[in-house]
């Protein structure tokens, strides 16, 4: 990945299974969210390709990509829902887009993806009348319009209070679990990493490179890495490693 | 680089063709128990069955207990889920015990989900109020704009007040940047309006007065014209359309980041700080603009009437310093001093009332505009009766 000649970060190999919670983590600035952004099209590699389900992204037409970025939903760090349109509007316009549902279906579909954010009520609210939360949980019931494969999310614990974003976290294993999608999270919130995540990757800003992935809590307890203990520990690494476990 | 997701484990997306359609049964167990048979593709892309029927079925046979029974459903989306609320929500009504074991495991716990929270009463709704309530709104709306415009002017006027006892706060950079904006940078525009004005004007009157042989006094028209009215008023709707709006964009994006709230909590007055250099920089500029507009359109005149109508460049300026008194000059100047302040306080105003989205901030633009233009031609209006009274 990069910008222009500069390299952001090099090297990247990992497969992300099925129905997993897999996380993207790092320290600021590492390239967790541009990442995320060559992940679902919105950025192409320097080098390199995304593969979904064995279907290469940058080495199909157009139009297959457009194909597969349906199966895709993007929830982003601040909700990014359309100001002109209420809640309503922003999950419905993927639907009145890309289905031929009548419009009554859609107003129920709607209904439902707003239910399950726990915004049920809140249909004909534009988004500067609700508050950060909602319009995140929002943003999350847009990205589920189309009934994804996968759910990306980036930052979704940002910005939230402890309780907010535990539910957010609890929300995206539910979904998980009840919708059998995968979901891949970006995030550096240790209490979202250990709660949600079946498998991480952890990318560093000084090597520029991915240097552990796995499980998160395996890795905070055995990574050879100290960069990713330390992370995992919250810069306790070396204390820990010399007896006093986290 | 080698990023690889592997696919679903659901078949939602998987094409529809060769799948058996959905399929709805209602089945009685018991004398008091009913059972909704699911079977066939349930994706809402399919066309699903309206509950209606199967509702009206359960109903008119008295149905106490309700199972589900999903065993032959091949897949399922949001469809289903939105399908089994309907009819939970509608036996809820009747007293209806149901079971829900018999729903597939996905849609059981995402049913489970949406009824987590109920429903919230905001009181909103897509329909559209009565017309009484909408023209209420209305007049409300328009009293509550009226206020708010009439507060700006006040705290403008408290503004300019602090401005001359040097006590108002603002940096003199800001002044100096939105000045050379609001100036040199927009000699480009007025010269092209200003000078095509000039050349439409001579080019109008001259087809007039070549019929009573007084081409000659094409000369009087554009100068008259563009010294008293046209310079000024033309010079105001370009500044409206290019430094009002912008002046609505920038606050409005700064009212967006709350960069305004963080200069009220500094006890930094948003009036003088931002407003003030902004009405300061227009009314300086704007009567030079003019000026430099007024010139440029009697030579776009002087064009037409040099090379269309074949006047002497001498006798065509001696003409035109004939026509242009000083207090015609000096009306268009006063005039463009009132337009600046009009400009620059319709910018402000909208972008400070600006709301915080995107939509707001093109919406503060737009209205901008709107206001600025609106305020221009009525009071060039007020001007002209003024004049006309005062014998000018």
């Amino acid at each position: 990945m990069a910008y222009g000649s500069f390299v952001i970060q090099r090297d990247l190999d990992f497969v992300v299974e099925r129905g997993e919670v897999f996380v993207i983590m790092g320290g600021s600035g590492c390239g967790k969210s541009t990442l995320l952004n060559h992940m679902v099209g919105l950025k192409q590699p320097a080098r390199g390709d995304v593969v979904y389900d064995g279907e290469s992204f940058w080495d199909s037409t157009p139009e297959a990509r457009d194909g597969l970025r349906r199966r895709l939903g993007v929830s982003f760090q601040a909700g990014a829902l359309w100001s002109s349109m209420t809640l309503a509007e922003n999950v419905g316009l993927p639907l009145q887009t890309f289905t031929r549902l009548p419009p009554r279906q859609i107003r129920e579909i709607v209904s439902l993806k707003l239910a399950l954010v726990g915004l049920a009520g809140y249909e004909e609210f534009y988004p500067s009348e609700v508050s950060g939360g909602m319009l995140k949980r929002a943003g999350v019931a847009r990205a589920m319009a189309l009934d994804p494969d996968i759910l990306f999310f980036d930052e979704p614990s940002a910005g939230l209070d402890p309780i907010s974003s535990r539910r957010l976290d609890d929300l995206i294993l539910e979904l998980r679990d009840s919708l059998g999608a995968t979901m891949v999270v970006v995030t550096h919130e240790l209490a979202s990493i250990f709660a949600i995540a079946d498998n991480a990757v952890f990318l560093d800003a000084e090597t520029r490179t991915m240097i552990a992935r796995g499980n998160p809590k395996t890795l905070r307890d055995e990574c050879p890495h100290p960069t990713v203990r330390a992370f995992l520990r919250r810069g306790a690494a070396e204390a820990v490693s010399g007896g006093t476990a986290a | 680089m080698l990023v690889a997701l592997m696919g679903p484990r659901m078949p939602v997306n998987s094409t529809t063709s060769g799948r058996p359609s959905p399929t709805l049964a209602v089945r009685r167990q018991g004398p008091e128990g009913g059972v909704l048979e699911f079977a066939g593709t349930w994706l809402s892309r399919c066309g699903l069955p309206e509950p209606a029927g199967a509702l009206g079925e359960l109903r008119s046979g008295a149905v106490r207990h309700l199972a589900f029974d999903a065993g032959q459903i091949t897949a399922w989306d949001s469809g289903l889920v939105t399908f089994v609320l309907k009819v939970l929500n509608e036996t809820a009504t009747w007293g209806v015990a149901v079971d829900r074991a018999g729903l597939p495991d996905g849609v059981r716990r995402l049913v489970a989900l949406a009824e987590a929270v109920p429903e919230r009463q905001t009181g909103r709704s897509g329909a559209r109020p009565p017309w009484l309530a909408r023209i209420g709104t209305r007049a409300i709306a328009m009293a509550t704009a009226l206020t708010i415009g009439v507060t700006f002017l006040g705290e403008s006027l408290r503004a300019l007040g602090a401005l001359l006892h040097g006590r108002a706060r603002f940096r003199a950079s800001d002044l100096f940047l939105v000045m050379q904006d609001c100036g040199p940078r927009a000699l480009g525009i007025v010269t092209l309006i200003s000078f095509l004005i000039g050349l439409i004007l001579a080019f109008v009157g001259a087809v007039q007065l070549q019929q009573f042989g007084a081409s000659i006094f094409v000369a009087n028209l554009v100068a008259v014209a563009m010294t008293r009215e046209i310079g000024c008023i033309m010079t105001a709707i370009v500044m409206s359309g290019r430094t009002g709006a912008a002046f609505a964009a920038q606050l409005g994006t700064m009212n967006t980041n709350q960069e305004i709230d963080a200069l009220s909590t500094l006890g930094i007055s948003p009036m003088e700080f931002l407003v003030l250099p902004r009405m300061l920089a227009l009314i300086g500029m704007m009567p030079l603009l003019t000026v430099y507009s007024d010139l440029v359109g009697i030579l776009g005149g002087a064009v037409v009437g040099i090379g269309m109508l074949g006047l002497g460049p001498t006798q065509y300026l001696e003409q035109t310093r004939a026509a242009v008194s000083v207090s015609d000059l000096l009306i268009g100047i006063t005039k463009s001093s009132v337009f600046g302040v009009v400009v620059a306080l319709a910018g402000c105003l909208r972008g400070m009332q600006s709301g915080r989205s995107a939509a707001a901030v093109g919406l503060a633009a737009t209205s901008a505009v709107v206001t600025s233009i609106v305020c221009l031609i009525v009071l060039d209006g007020i001007f002209a009766v003024i004049l006309n009274v005062l014998g000018f």
